[in-house]
Order: structure tokens, then C-alpha cells, then sequence
């Protein structure tokens, strides 16, 4: 076939690019190599707009032992253990098939795990939709919501890892562009772990695990553009999974690598067969050189661009030790699943591909994987932002807080995300320490003492407002969740969701997002370990919300967990951290400002990271010194609503604010750094809040069944806390099955 | 002497159970791949939660038919213990080891929850450490968990006081709140909630040791 320009057009490759390539093959390349070299260079694959940048993320660090560049980060916790995480994107297919594109969005990410050895023990999901009500799109956003959700479930429940917390968050810059950002953790021997990177000139390469099809054709290539009218017929580009056969993957691979006859594995994700040869070749300095025609294949007449390009799921790629290839094969016979020899390994570094009996390709793996195009887009501008700097005119009052507040906790952010989590599974394997519904997720490891934390945090109206600081933001928010379950914060991974980075407005929200993360994650001692870009998140247009989210692990010692819940009738509450500082500019950017204005203006609220590491330090030793009855961080909503998420149907508070400061800032105010607690001893409560250097008010005691806020002068809020918990529990099932509207 | 786990394809609560039982109950427990003809020399069997076989075509429908599946029948006939928890209950049922038949959940979602659990009897070695109306808390994990089975069906399990745990609050509109059932002989315990996430003080429950603790009273060479 002659390439042509609209060929390459629709290859998405430009023309430099396609003479880069001619140049580096010396010679025009055949449409099979077309087909691979805009998969393994698209930006999914190559990271080109991000790759310059993501270079100032910290990787180092004390307890890394592999950070970027493999299928997953892994640390080291101790006693020959080491934990393997990372989070990946499934935004685009998740909106043009909601349940197949959630549901392999998390079947890709688990294979990256145990592809390194590790045994997934946990996942964690930060969603973002559209709104569910009051917009055109509002029924099909609900549909989407449902499909993310049950996708999610269908495969992570059926492989047996429990699904333990996440976030969800809706605005209308998801509407057509929803975010489906998932986490997972494995662990294993430090001595266990594997590695992508193929070597021994003779080795066997062995293709492992489901049938190839014709599914996910070009998936990479999709998310790596922006949507239009045509997307909805990508449907066919979207991957179908069946978590079965990953569990059955997993099982056999861990087995399989026991026998020692593994020299390396990657798994088959985005670009399938072709990046994951490639990778693995490039990585070695070696060659690939493979039959397709020994490939298993689930459909007939498929040609090699089909073979190569398809990203059927749950599929591996491993090389195994000359002359043991039995040993490999044994293994999966016995999960009655493919394993076959497609290739060998070779010393002249190219990725050989033959399809009967003919070379269908013939490409340096270098020049796929590493010789990719990295550009430095422009970004010289201010970041995109069209929302107002100075608060309205009329500054924010309010003649009914308690209104407001039953709003607020009632909201789609705000509100309980039980109807979505009591969907996944998140017990099973019995180590689930805290689950969904937390600060941050907890998970023992049965072998050793210790357990791991984690927590997902992205804010996208604190980033539109500001990347750089809502990015520091999102680091802070992650590492106290952590340091409020009493974890220590050790590594990072980070989804950088965001629109066309071509736009150079886009392109600067990226760059100070990624330095922004840099910083806070450089200061926090949490260096990123690995992690996704996701650009192009845009339709007809209209781009998202900057959104990087971050993930964080901490470590800690096993241990009964400090619920968020107030425990004790008569205990003392008080706010670490004080009661925070806000105005008029910086309340633009609350859940108050969202849900009662239906405004977004200003900034998003002043971090000073010392003063937030200093609060991690205090609650920590007031953990350790075991006087917490329950603590629980303040985020989106502030103390009002962090108050109320406190409240069990028995137990409320009666709390009094300062005189003089404007309610609606202390109540409703966006102040990070601050964490509302019960302790059984408050002197020494103060003691230790004191020796940080932390301001730690009394605001307050635990009282039966009401929540009361107030100054001295004014009652402010009285309810009853079954009413508050009603407000908080019904209002997504009740957004979720609203009437068409 | 020991429990016998059964491992299916697709099985993912079998460490669960063997953890249980080896680590929290200081019991002994191994393994059984589902291809095995035999069971060697267990003195109770468990099924384990899990999607076995992928639960394609109905939950349970294959696992039936896996060469395991008959040493656990012969084994019940004799009179062996058979504990089959949540995915372990609908084999059960399709090996037609227990009456009735587990449907989707009414709301058709799957639900994992903490529930509570009225013991409805306490003859049967799997409840005899356990007193008659105590309530457990046992978390649920399930898509199909809706326990049906018709009048006549349950009035004789009721008229056999072989209802062996109902739900206080029926979570996925099951049969007369049934949560568990007995077999005739009394020997074969299918049930719905996992008592094996409900050991360990860390998971927030230890509800479901009692069950353990009573087959371990009923079977003493399974204690170590």
C-alpha cells in the first residue's frame, strides 16, 4: 500500500514526524510500520507534549526502589517486602462505552502490577462526571455514572481485589469528557519482583493469556486526540474485558514465576503486541523477532496492522529461559490458558515482525521507543482560566446557614458515595484495615506489620484557578488524609488529566500543575514513582478542568484504626490546625461558592506547606501517644461540613466560633491543614499541638443526637444529626434515579 | 486431619477461608485444586466466595460439573461437614446439595455491606457454639445472593428448622429473609454472608468465628 499524506492524516502523524521516520528507517516505511509507529508515537504511548516536563517530578527517594519508566513504581517497606502502585487513565473509552472502558481501565492497571510480580491488594477510583441534574446532559451523565460504576465492580470484583476508596466529583467540564482514573497496589519479595526488560540472545519470547481480536484497534490513538461528533462510532475501539480470565492470569503468572524460568514480562496494554515487544526489546538492547502467524487468534483472515495494533485484553508477553519453555507452558496449561512461542530474541535491536512467511516490519526498537517525538509546546501565556478574580460585587452573605449547610452535604460532591461503593467488593482478601468513606484507604499486609495507607486526591476548580497551587493543593490534601490514619507518606503517582496541550493555554496549565506537584511532592518527601498523562481531554472545543490527581502511599504500623466518626459522648473536640484564614477572593473557590452561588471566581485557598507538615507531625504523635478518639481532615466544604460528616445518627456537637470573623468564611471556608478531632485527654492534647508549633482551639464537645454551631451570641446551626445523615445518605441514589429533566 | 478448601478457577475468597481457619482459628486448613477427583483426608470441606469458572452461563452452573464437585458430594452423603460461603452456597445449590435456587439481588446491583444475622438454630455443627437469636454481624459480597425457593420448599426448611441465619434487614430481597440453610442431614451449610471476613479483630468483626469455633467442636482432630 502507498502511504500517502491523508494515510499519515489519519495516523494522526504529522509530517515531520512521518519524515522523522523515513529518516530513521532510510527508507519509506509499510503500512504495517505506519500503523505501529503512530501507536508507539502517539501521545498515550510517547508522553511527547509532557515528557520535557515530567522530568522535574522527583523520583528519588529513601524508600524507591524502581521509579519511573516500568510498569509500576515499587518501595521498599521492610523485611524484604516491596509494594508496587501505580494509576492509569481509561477517560476516553470510559465515555464512548462506560462499562467496557471502566471495567479494562482496570484490568490494564492490575496486569501492570502483577506484570512486576506483584499481587494486586488493592484498587482505589477517582471519577469525574458530568452533573446529574439541571443540565441537558444530566440522563446521559447518569448513564455514564452507572455504567463507570458497574464496570468497575464487574472487574475488580470478579478478580478478587477490593476496591477501597477513591473519589467522585461532578462538574459540567465532564460532561463529554469524563475522568476514570484507577489506582492499584500490589505487593511481593523484594526478590520477586520482574522486570520488562528482555535479554539472552536465543530466549524464547512466549505469547500468554487470551486469543487475539480485533478489539481496541487504535485505542491509544483515540485517547490521544480530542472528541468530536464522529467519536461516538469508536465504539469498536474500545477493548472488552473478562476479569475471569485476568484472575486466571494473575494466578498462572505468579506461579509461572516461581519456576524461575522467567527472564522477562510485560503485559500487552495500549499498542498490545507492538509495545510491549518493543519495550521490552528496547529496554534490553536487544531485538524482538516474532511470527504472527503463531499468535493466538480468536478471529479469522486478521491481517498483521490488525495483530500488532490490537489491544484485546488480558494478554502477557514474557521471555522465558532457553530450553525451560516447558516449565512456562506447564503452568498455563494447568489455568487452561494460551501459551505459546511467537518469537525469539535477537542481537540486532530491531522489532522483526513476519506474517506468512513475510516481513511485514522491520523497525529499531529505539527509534520506537525511545527515539519518540518529545516536543516543547509552547506555554509562555497564562494558563487558561475565564473565571473572575475578584469576588462579586455583593460579597457572599447568607440569611439561613443551616439551610445551606443541609445543601451542601446533600450535594453531589459532598454527599455520601455509598451507593457506588457498597458496588465493589472492598473485603475481600480480608486486610482492609479502613475502606471506602474515609480520609484514607488502610490495608494490612498479613505477612508483616505493617500496613499501607493511601489516599486519591485531585481538585480541578482549585487547579483552573490556579495549576501550580492546586496541584500543591491536591499533594497536601493526599499526605494529611494519610498522616490522619497515622501513616507516614513515602511515594506518589500522578494522572495528569488535561485538554489539547497544542493550545499553549493548556499547555502552561499543565507545566505549572506538573511544577507544582514537583514542589509539594519534593517537600512532603513523596517522590512520584510512575504514572499517566492524559491530554486531549477536550470535545468540539471545550476542554476539562486542569485535574491532576495524585496518589499517595504512607506507611505505618498495624493497628486498630481511629474512626472518622465521634465515638464518645461529653469528649472534647478541637480543630489542629485553628479555625484558618479566608476572604472574599479565596472563598471563590469553595463547595460553598459551587453549590449555593453556582459560582467559581478567585483563588483557591493559601497552602503554606510548613505549617501543613507541622499538622502531620502533631496528629501523628497525638495518634501515637493514643489519645485520638476520632480525626478526621477538613477538605471540600470546610468545618460545617467536615462536622457533619462526623455526626453518626447518635452523636452530634455543640461548637462555639470566634466572635467577630465572618460565618460564612469560618463555617464554609476552604483553609487546608486543619483536622477535626475527639481526643480522651486534652491537656495533653495541647501539650503536643504546642511542641509542633500547631494552634489547636477547643471548639467544642460531643453531644447526643444534635449538631449545634454557634458564636456566643447567635445560634448558627441546630439539627438534628439523623436529619443531617438522612440529607448526607439519600441524595446520590436520589440525584441518580431523577426523573428525564 | 484437617479442612479442605476447594480452589476453583475464579475462586477469591479461598485464602480468606484458609486464613481464617489456620490463622485466626488456629485450625488446619489446605488447599484442593477442582480438577482433584479425591479430597485426601479433610474433615470438612469449604467452598469458597469467588466467581467460579467466571460464573458464566448462572453462578455455580460449571463449577458443578468439576471432577471435585462429585468427591464433595460423596463426601457429604457420608455425613462429611460442607461449608459453602456465598459463591460455595449457589454450587451448593446447582449440585443440588440444598433446595432453592440464588437469584440476582432485587436491586440487581452487587452489594458489599456489613449486615446483621439472627441464629435461627443451634442444632447443627455449624451453629452449636452459637446461642439460639444471637445476632452476628457478617459483611455481604454479592451480585446474586436472592435466596429463592418455592412455599413449599420453605416451610419445610422452616418446618425442619433448617433456616439456619436470616437477615434482621433483608438486604437483597431473599426469601423470608433467609441468609443460610441446612441440608436434611444437617451436615451440608450454605450461606450468603462471609463468616471468614469476620475472624480478625481488624476487620471489625469476629462474628464469624463462632461458626468456625463450632465445626472445629464438631470435628476435633481439625483443631491443631
Amino acid at each position: 500500500m502507498t502511504i500517502t499524506p491523508e494515510l499519515i492524516e489519519q495516523h494522526q502523524l504529522t509530517t515531520a514526524e512521518y519524515e522523522k521516520i523515513v529518516s530513521l528507517l532510510g527508507r519509506e516505511p509499510s503500512y504495517t510500520e505506519l500503523g505501529i509507529f503512530s501507536v508507539m508515537w502517539s501521545e498515550h504511548c510517547s508522553y511527547k507534549s509532557s515528557r520535557i516536563h515530567l522530568k522535574k517530578l522527583p523520583t528519588k527517594g529513601k524508600y524507591v526502589v524502581q521509579g519511573p519508566g516500568e510498569n509500576a513504581g515499587i518501595i521498599g517497606i521492610g523485611g524484604g517486602w516491596v509494594v508496587a502502585f501505580k494509576i492509569e487513565s481509561h477517560n476516553h473509552p470510559s465515555y464512548i462505552e462506560p462499562f467496557q472502558g471502566a471495567a479494562t481501565g482496570v484490568g490494564g492497571i492490575l496486569r501492570d502490577i502483577f506484570t512486576m510480580g506483584a499481587r494486586p491488594i488493592a484498587v482505589m477510583d477517582s471519577l469525574r462526571f458530568g452533573p446529574l441534574a439541571g443540565v441537558p446532559e444530566a440522563e446521559h451523565n447518569r448513564r455514564i455514572v452507572s455504567g463507570v460504576v458497574s464496570g468497575i465492580a464487574h472487574y475488580g470484583n470478579c478478580f478478587g481485589v477490593p476496591t477501597v476508596g477513591g473519589e467522585t466529583i461532578f462538574e459540567d467540564c465532564y460532561s463529554a469528557n469524563p475522568l476514570v482514573n484507577v489506582f492499584a497496589l500490589g505487593v511481593c519479595k523484594e526478590n520477586e519482583v520482574f522486570y520488562a526488560k528482555a535479554s539472552g540472545v536465543g530466549n524464547p519470547v512466549i505469547y500468554v493469556g487470551a486469543k487475539t481480536g480485533r478489539d481496541g484497534i487504535h485505542g491509544a490513538s483515540m485517547a490521544s486526540a480530542e472528541f468530536t461528533e464522529e467519536s461516538k462510532q469508536k465504539r469498536p475501539n474500545v477493548q472488552v474485558g473478562d476479569p475471569f480470565l485476568e484472575k486466571l492470569l494473575l494466578e498462572a503468572c505468579i506461579e509461572a514465576m516461581k519456576t524461575g524460568a522467567i527472564v522477562a514480562i510485560q503485559d500487552m496494554g495500549a499498542a498490545g503486541l507492538t509495545s510491549s515487544s518493543c519495550e521490552m526489546g528496547s529496554r534490553g538492547g536487544v531485538g524482538i523477532d516474532i511470527d504472527l502467524d503463531k499468535v493466538p487468534q480468536r478471529e479469522t483472515g486478521m491481517t498483521a496492522y490488525e495483530m500488532l495494533l490490537s489491544e484485546s485484553q488480558e494478554r502477557m508477553l514474557i521471555v522465558a529461559e532457553k530450553g525451560r519453555e516447558e516449565e512456562v507452558f506447564r503452568v498455563f496449561r494447568k489455568w487452561g490458558l494460551d501459551a505459546v512461542t511467537i518469537g525469539v530474541v535477537t542481537p540486532d535491536g530491531k522489532l522483526r515482525v513476519r506474517h506468512h512467511g513475510q516481513v511485514m516490519a522491520e523497525i529499531p526498537n529505539p527509534a520506537l521507543a525511545d527515539e519518540a517525538p518529545k516536543y516543547d509546546r509552547p506555554h509562555n501565556t497564562k494558563p487558561h482560566r475565564r473565571a473572575p478574580l475578584d469576588p462579586p460585587a455583593a460579597l457572599p452573605t447568607s440569611s439561613d446557614y443551616a439551610a445551606d449547610l443541609l445543601k451542601l452535604v446533600g450535594s453531589a460532591d459532598l454527599c455520601s458515595k455509598r451507593w457506588i461503593w457498597e458496588q465493589y467488593d472492598y473485603m475481600v482478601r480480608t486486610n482492609t484495615v479502613v475502606g471506602p468513606g474515609s480520609d484514607a484507604a488502610v490495608v494490612r499486609l498479613k505477612e508483616t506489620d505493617q500496613s499501607i495507607a493511601m489516599s486519591l486526591d485531585g481538585n480541578g476548580r482549585y487547579c483552573y484557578l490556579d495549576p501550580r497551587e492546586g496541584a500543591k493543593l491536591a499533594v497536601a490534601e493526599c499526605c494529611r488524609n494519610l498522616a490522619t490514619a497515622g501513616a507516614v507518606p513515602v511515594a506518589a503517582t500522578n494522572n495528569l488529566n488535561f485538554g489539547n496541550p497544542e493550545r499553549p493555554e493548556i499547555m502552561a496549565q499543565l507545566v505549572e500543575a506538573i511544577e507544582g506537584i514537583a514542589e509539594a511532592c519534593e517537600f512532603f518527601e513523596a517522590p512520584i514513582t510512575g504514572g499517566n498523562v492524559s491530554l486531549y481531554n477536550e470535545t468540539l472545543g471545550e476542554g476539562i478542568y486542569p485535574t491532576p490527581v495524585l496518589g499517595i502511599i504512607g506507611l505505618m504500623k498495624t493497628a486498630q484504626p481511629t474512626p472518622i466518626h465521634f465515638s464518645s459522648d461529653g469528649a472534647p473536640l478541637l480543630l489542629l490546625g485553628g479555625f484558618g484564614e479566608c476572604d472574599a477572593q479565596r472563598f471563590g473557590a469553595t463547595q460553598y461558592a459551587k453549590v449555593i452561588q453556582g459560582q467559581l471566581w478567585g483563588l483557591p485557598p493559601r497552602l503554606d506547606m510548613k505549617a501543613e507538615k507541622r499538622v502531620h507531625d502533631a496528629i501523628r504523635a497525638m495518634l501515637d501517644a493514643g489519645i485520638v478518639e476520632s480525626a478526621h481532615d477538613l477538605s471540600d466544604g470546610g468545618l460545617a461540613v467536615t462536622l457533619s460528616e462526623c455526626c453518626t445518627p447518635e452523636l452530634g456537637a455543640k461548637v462555639i466560633l470566634p466572635e467577630g470573623a465572618n460565618p460564612l468564611f469560618t463555617l464554609f471556608g476552604e483553609a487546608p491543614s486543619r483536622i477535626l478531632l475527639t481526643v480522651n485527654d486534652a491537656a495533653k492534647a495541647a501539650q503536643i499541638a504546642a511542641k509542633f508549633g500547631v494552634d489547636c482551639p477547643a471548639i467544642g464537645a460531643i453531644m447526643k443526637e444534635r449538631l449545634q454551631v454557634g458564636t456566643d451570641r447567635q445560634m448558627l446551626i441546630d439539627f438534628s444529626t439523623s436529619g443531617l445523615e438522612q440529607a448526607f445518605e439519600t441524595a446520590l441514589p436520589r440525584l441518580l434515579q431523577a426523573q428525564h429533566d | 486431619m484437617k479442612a479442605g478448601v476447594i480452589v476453583f478457577p475464579g475462586s477469591n475468597c479461598d485464602h480468606d477461608a484458609w486464613y481464617a481457619v489456620n490463622e485466626n482459628l488456629h485450625g488446619r486448613a489446605e488447599f484442593i485444586w477442582h480438577d482433584s477427583p479425591k479430597l485426601g483426608d479433610v474433615d470438612a470441606v469449604i467452598l469458597p466466595g469467588g466467581f467460579s469458572y467466571g460464573d458464566y452461563l448462572r453462578c455455580g452452573a460449571i463449577a458443578r460439573f468439576s471432577p471435585v464437585m462429585q468427591a464433595v458430594k460423596k463426601f457429604a452423603a457420608d455425613g462429611g461437614l460442607v461449608l459453602g460461603i456465598c459463591n460455595g452456597f449457589q454450587i451448593l445449590v446447582e449440585a443440588g446439595l440444598l433446595p432453592g435456587a440464588l437469584l440476582r439481588n432485587q436491586e440487581l446491583k452487587f452489594i458489599c455491606r456489613e449486615v446483621k444475622l439472627r441464629t435461627e438454630t443451634t442444632a447443627s455443627p455449624f451453629t452449636s457454639k452459637l446461642t439460639k437469636s444471637q445476632i452476628l454481624r457478617i459483611p455481604i459480597a454479592h451480585g446474586e445472593g436472592q435466596y429463592f425457593a418455592d412455599e413449599r420448599t420453605l416451610d419445610q426448611l422452616e418446618a425442619d428448622d433448617r433456616v439456619a441465619f436470616r437477615y434482621l434487614e433483608n438486604p437483597n430481597g431473599s426469601a423470608r429473609d433467609i441468609a443460610g440453610i441446612l441440608n436434611e442431614g444437617r451436615n451440608v451449610l450454605g450461606m450468603m454472608p462471609h463468616p471468614e471476613r469476620a475472624c480478625d479483630p481488624l476487620m471489625g468483626s469476629t462474628d464469624g468465628l463462632g461458626i468456625f469455633e463450632s465445626i472445629l467442636n464438631a470435628v476435633p482432630a481439625l483443631a491443631k
